[in-house]
């Protein structure tokens, strides 16, 4: 019974989407006040229907219920609560109603939150919105529906996939979702501003903390990815250059750029149409990223199987949502002109520069992800594009970005002068130069180059913070006090570059790494990085729905111990699999990384890590978010400043 | 830049996409239509002879060694394939099928003990006129095999022509394998 209700609901949803679709485009054009006073209620109408079936489809989950197959396919009765719970977007149909459920949660924040937006532009962002969820839901309805019932249900699920049963994953997918989803609102704002014809600085500011808050969560997602594959999964790295990776961090460094562009609008208006294209060019991204790697184009570790049919669904879908915006865009974004004039030596040209770059990197992995499947098709040559490829086109870009960090953020509008930033900068840069040359005499230069890289991108942005609230040239009580008066905009700023200096720092002291495969029997030991690793024991251990090996792994250095850890094989014996639980000590600053491969003949299969620096990839991932979030709170952001600057109504063109 | 110029650059981003759209649905339709898989690996033995190797037999079989298939008196199909090895089991009637029809298939077992290979045949039937065993699978490394089952289709002069991982299925042997026979043959 409570399936058909959120099929049902799910059916509702379709229609109210859809209505709020039309009328959102329509209503501004016909200027019919009922029209304009309509599209945000139906948005809130389209948000519970949805909201109501997802909670169907949790329920399902909870109880059991086998008669609807997704449940009876992916979950089982001896499944702890919580995965019984997130197991529901843990496959392909549930996932796509969650991704859903984000959408129209997107359009009801605007719908709540944005009263005061112009009612035209409001409502086409939410006939955006609506039309866009609205294929999507027809698409989950139609050849994805996670409500099919199968009748005589089975005594027992199939059971969940071990590897999706940890918190890590839990958590991950909602997180990224909501960050590829956000970018939606950003989207529906370009379309909608190409719809009204103009672009000032209020819509930069209305635009920006929507990309802030949507690049938080991608940010945060793909920091959570990248640390589940590398604690759950054991496979010992943090990036894989793997299609839905790449997939992910596409619509990141797009997204980035918006964001960045976003400023030149609000405070220049300048760069409009650019800003446009990268709001369009960003979801587009995302929606690619969510969807193109389900068709089975793309060969990936994480594919959900599907259907062809569901491939087709998809492409129409995409190519209706990205064609239909980028011929809008060719149509009427010519329209639009900047206003603001630039010196080439100023904060623009630096944002300019940053575009150019972190648009140049996007491209390269986006032909590195896409050329593999048309080289096959256009010249019937089979390649593989891996790491190696993307390591080399990508180090060098970043290059310039990691240089310009630091220096941007000190520069002033308009007009700069570079000696005087350079100067604050003095100490930065002697330490990064010094870090650099004593590196590239003992370790080797990439390492070197990384290393100096992130502690000039650390530095800069601590002496940014330090020169705003005049540490050591007033009284340190002092400066605390003006740590806290200073605009959280500028706070945030500061600490999503050093995070990303921090995340540089991490990746560079990984090139250190150093790792290897041993057999060992109880009692051996093997030495790596510069300490000693010995087997003590390997042991029977009892697990909820599986049963485990463990292997007693000691780290000595000196002949003195100060670490066992315990790498775990488990065994899932409803479904004949085993995963390898690694056991990873962390002090911060390096990992220590012990994977319990397979056992041959009384000895252990042992995978020893010496991980310097890891930690600090997601450290600093985390800190970028963060930044992201402090940004968000400032108070411009909060108060809804455009308020003051309200566009006269019905202006547009 | 003249207006013109301007309008052509803002229409860039859509001409890629359009372009990139009618791509993807080609490599769509031809996954439907024709059973192309656009991360299929190309076997390094199309248009070779299989390297030297010489396998001894199994399970009462003959074995066979490369020179056994230099010049076949007609083409014949390899099949690798392992005791422990499902997709195996689930090819065993299609290779039943074809060696029905008069098709030579000679086997090879990859990495299996050999009572376990007879068990198999025992259980799922023999389609081998002859059965090597591979027991090391340095063979297999020559070949380049990735995985069990996987099957060559050598020709009358004894070069590799066609090379199918996977379990065989209908519409394998209809579409693909049939043509090569009828083209060979």
């Amino acid at each position: 019974m409570i399936p058909e209700l959120g099929h049902f609901l799910l059916a509702m949803a379709v229609v109210l989407a859809c209505v709020q679709g039309i009328i959102g485009i329509i209503g501004p054009t016909l200027k019919d006040p009922r029209a304009l006073a309509a599209a945000p209620l139906l948005t809130l109408l389209h948000f519970t229907a949805i909201a109501l079936s997802f909670l169907a489809l949790v329920w399902a989950g909870v109880v059991s219920d086998f008669t609807v197959e997704n449940i009876a396919d992916f979950s089982s009765s001896i499944v702890p609560l919580m995965y019984r719970i997130t197991g529901v977007w843990g496959n392909h149909d549930g996932s796509i109603l969650l991704w859903c459920l984000i959408l129209s949660l997107c359009g009801a924040a605007v719908a709540l939150g944005g009263r005061q937006l112009p009612a035209t532009l409001r409502a086409r962002v939410l006939g955006v919105l609506g039309l866009v969820s609205c294929g999507f839901l027809l698409f989950t309805l139609s050849v994805s529906d996670p409500f099919t019932r199968i009748w005589p249900p089975p005594l027992e699920g199939a059971g969940m996939n071990p590897i999706l049963q940890d918190p890590g994953l839990a958590f991950h997918p909602p997180v990224l979702y909501t960050g590829y989803v956000g970018f939606s609102v950003a989207f529906a704002f370009a379309i909608g501003a190409l719809l009204e014809g103009r672009i000032d600085a209020a819509w930069g500011r209305w635009v920006r903390p929507w990309a802030l808050i949507s690049w938080c969560f991608l940010t945060a997602g793909i920091t959570l990815g990248s640390w589940w594959s590398y604690y759950t999964l054991g496979w010992g790295g943090y990036w894989f250059w793997d299609p839905v990776e790449n997939a992910a961090l596409l619509p990141w460094l797009t997204g980035t750029a918006l964001l960045h562009c976003a400023i030149v609008v609000e405070k220049r208006e300048a760069l409009k149409a650019w800003t446009v294209l990268l709001a369009i060019a960003t979801f587009s991204l995302s929606l690619s990223g969510t969807f193109l790697v389900r068709s089975g184009i793309l060969n990936s570790v994480h594919s959900f199987a599907a259907a062809p049919d569901q491939g087709l669904f998809i492409l129409a879908l995409l190519g209706i949502t990205i064609g239909g915006s980028l011929l809008l865009f060719a149509i009427r974004a010519p329209i639009l002109a900047g206003a603001g004039i630039y010196a080439p030596i100023s904060r623009e040209s630096a944002l300019v520069l940053n575009n150019i770059f972190l648009c140049a990197i996007a491209a390269v992995v986006f032909t590195g992800t896409l050329y593999p499947p048309f080289a096959n098709l256009l010249f019937g040559i089979q390649l593989s594009v891996g790491a190696p490829f993307f390591n080399q086109t990508v180090l060098p870009l970043a290059g310039p970005i990691i240089l310009a960090m630091g220096v941007g953020p000190l520069l002033r509008w308009k007009r700069a002068d570079m000696l005087p930033v350079l100067q604050r900068l003095w100490l930065a840069g002697g330490i990064a130069l010094l870090v650099l040359i004593i590196l590239t005499a003992t370790k080797h230069l990439i390492a070197a180059l990384g290393l100096a890289g992130g502690a000039w991108v650390v530095l800069a942005g601590l002496t940014d913070l330090a020169d705003r609230i005049r540490l050591f040239r007033v009284p340190l009580g002092q400066a605390l006090g003006r740590l806290f008066s200073l605009p959280r905009a500028a706070i945030g700023a500061a600490l999503g570059h050093i995070g990303f200096g921090v995340s540089v720092l991490g990746i560079a002291g990984m090139t250190l790494a150093q790792q290897s495969v041993v057999v060992l029997k109880p009692g051996q030991s093997t030495e790596l990085g510069g300490y000693s690793w010995t087997l003590n024991d390997i042991h029977d251990a009892p697990g909820p729905n599986y049963s485990q090996r463990v292997a007693d792994v000691s780290i000595g250095e000196g002949g003195h111990t100060f670490l066992t850890l315990h790498p775990a094989r488990r065994i899932f014996t409803a479904q004949g699999t085993t995963t390898n639980d690694a056991a990873i000590h962390t002090n911060g600053l390096q990992d220590i990384y012990v994977v319990f491969a397979d056992e041959q003949n009384g000895g252990a299969e042992l995978r020893l890590n010496w991980h310097p620096g890891a930690p600090l990839i997601w450290f600093g991932g985390l800190i970028m978010a963060l930044g992201g979030f402090c940004s968000l709170s400032d108070r411009r952001l909060r108060v809804g400043a455009p308020n003051r600057k309200r566009l006269p109504k019905g202006a547009a063109a | 830049m003249s207006p013109l110029r301007r309008r052509l650059l803002f229409g860039v981003p859509l001409a890629v996409v359009v372009a990139g759209g009618a791509g993807f649905y080609t490599i769509l339709r031809r996954m439907q239509v024709d059973d192309y898989d656009p991360h299929a690996l190309p076997s390094p033995l199309i248009g070779k002879r299989p390297p030297a190797f010489t396998l001894p037999g199994t399970d009462g079989a003959q074995g066979f060694a490369n020179t056994d298939i230099e010049a076949p008196a007609k083409p014949m199909l390899v099949n690798w394939f392992a005791s422990w090895c499902l997709p195996c089991q689930q090819e065993t009637p299609m290779l039943a099928k074809l060696a029905a029809s008069g098709i030579t298939i000679w086997g090879i077992a990859y990495q299996d003990h050999p009572d376990a290979t007879a068990d198999y045949l025992a259980r799922f039937g023999n389609p081998y006129q002859r059965i090597a065993a591979d027991a090391s699978g340095l063979t297999a490394i020559n070949w380049g095999v990735y995985g069990v089952p996987e099957t060559y289709f050598i020709d009358k002069t004894g070069i590799v022509r066609w090379r199918y991982p996977g379990a065989l299925t209908q519409q394998v042997v209809d579409s693909q394998l049939m043509p090569l026979f009828r083209k060979y043959s």
